[in-house]
């Protein structure tokens, strides 16, 4: 199977789950978006989701493309490291035209995973997995209350960090990403590769700011109220 | 006139592929600055051999960036701090008085150390008898416009054939990817009518060839079309990719 045998094989996996991967980060920026307008709304968007039969595909899918991604990257790093040899350079200079991001995807990715495992405990454990198991009572508040959750996750200043150093991992992690997936597919040459980079930058930045509006707006909110 | 510069040269010394290898320290004193770097390093040799001491083993030939022969990882970059320039380009005004110059060869699972400085490049052969050609006599040299070919198209081959095959982008890849290299050989023929009959084939065999031999998978740093010393460019990988996806899925 060329998609596991071969190098640019391999990478195609990467490509496409990656981009599968931001258009899921899209739709969850969007959403959550919507809890800075109404509480209500959102907690609407939590029941319709839920453990509903379509959600529960929709996860498994996501759940596969996460695993397929992470277990890719740690199979090509590692055959990266062996074809890099034993000896490593005395001294090594990092080109100009070189993104820090595109030598650091394992790193930034392990990041990405750590502040996922948060979330997880966060929210999803709480929230869908809670209906899952039919448990209601896995958190302080109702399975579907999303808002009540993120009142009192980003009420607290530590997970505020954590959540914006996650956020900031993402972004380095997407930079690259965005265009290094369209240039393994082939659709890229000297203009688009430009074009790619800009669009990139510009997509990875609107995301991440847009995850990041609602944990800083949340957590100001909670400083106003005088709540942690 | 450049003026006359002193430096400590640290070379890499490895006896075999084997072998474990380590760094020598040389004093180097009073070079001229237009001296090139290769003849700096027969400086050394000199005053080695007159010492009595084994000299340094290095790759050279043409000594005018066309051969793609030295292979020089200088200060942590291969073919040294010039842009575009491979190692015999270089000149020894480009370092300061009291330097440390650092020297050691590509490192690469795909290029093993045949001694010192010198690696075996064999690989690079390989994966250009593994299709880098066209299969049928073409004859002589066609008349002008006979087949027309656009401008672009022929700069864009053009470019990609200036790739000397001298390895810089596997020695600058943190992958030991030959990525740069297998896309440049596709695309130079890739792009011209007598080549295009069997790009499918050519970008199938020279790539699973790269696999085989065990370089790397590219990750798109870019760190290759950086240290180029032709300056090739990472669309060539593109085209490469673009070629190979569009195959497979044709079988």
């Amino acid at each position: 199977m060329w998609l596991s045998n071969s190098s640019i094989g391999r990478k195609v996996v990467m490509s496409v789950t990656g981009i599968a991967l931001v258009l899921f980060l899209t739709f969850h920026m969007a959403m959550n978006l919507v809890a800075l307008f109404s509480e209500d709304a959102y907690n609407m968007i939590c029941e319709f989701l839920g453990a509903n039969w379509y959600a529960l595909v929709a996860t498994a899918g996501l759940a596969a493309l996460f695993v397929i991604h992470i277990i890719y990257a740690f199979w090509l790093t590692m055959q990266n490291r062996a074809a890099r040899g034993s000896e490593r350079y005395a001294v090594n200079v990092k080109p100009k035209t070189v993104e820090w991001a595109s030598q650091n995807m394992l790193v930034l990715g392990i990041v990405v995973i750590a502040g996922l495992a948060l979330h997880f405990a966060n929210f999803w454990y709480k929230m869908q997995f809670a209906e899952i198991i039919g448990v209601h009572d896995l958190g302080a508040f109702g399975p579907t209350d999303g808002a009540a959750y993120i009142r009192e996750t980003f009420g607290c200043p530590v997970f505020t960090v954590l959540y914006l150093i996650w956020l900031a991992a993402l972004w380095f992690h997407l930079t690259h990403g965005f265009w290094s997936a369209l240039q393994t597919l082939g659709w890229s040459n000297k203009v688009w590769f430009e074009r790619w980079k800009t669009i990139g930058n510009i997509y990875s930045t609107v995301v991440v700011l847009g995850f990041a509006a609602v944990v800083v707006i949340f957590f100001v909110k909670s400083l106003a109220c005088g709540a942690c | 006139m450049d003026k006359n510069i002193s430096f400590t040269l640290k070379v890499w010394r490895q006896k075999g592929p084997k072998e474990k290898g380590h760094f020598d320290t040389f004093q180097m004193k009073d070079i001229p600055g237009d001296t090139s770097f290769l003849e700096m390093m027969d400086i050394l040799n000199e005053q080695l051999i007159n010492e009595g001491k084994e000299p340094v083993v290095f790759d050279h030939d043409c000594r005018e960036g066309i051969c793609g022969m030295c292979s020089m990882y200088i200060n942590g970059h291969p073919h040294g701090p010039a842009t575009g320039a491979t190692t015999c380009q270089i000149y020894m005004r480009r370092f300061k008085d009291g330097d440390t110059i650092t020297v050691e060869p590509w490192r690469s699972a795909g290029f093993p150390v045949i001694r010192d400085l010198m690696v075996d490049r064999g690989a690079y052969d390989k994966i250009m008898q593994a299709g880098g050609y066209v299969s049928i006599n073409t004859g002589g040299i066609p008349d002008a416009n006979a087949i027309p070919i656009a401008k672009p198209v022929a700069d864009e081959a053009m470019d990609a054939a200036a790739c000397i095959g001298c390895g810089a982008c596997v020695a600058a890849c943190k992958n030991g990817s030959a990525m740069l290299f297998v896309s440049a050989k596709v695309s130079q023929l890739a792009l011209l009518p007598q080549g295009k009959v069997e790009a499918a084939r050519r970008a199938k065999a020279m790539l699973s060839k790269m696999d085989e031999l065990g370089f790397g998978n590219c990750t798109n740093t870019r760190a290759c079309e950086a240290e180029c010393p032709k300056l090739v460019s990472i669309s060539n990988i593109a085209r490469l990719n673009r070629e190979f996806i569009a195959a497979k899925l044709k079988d």
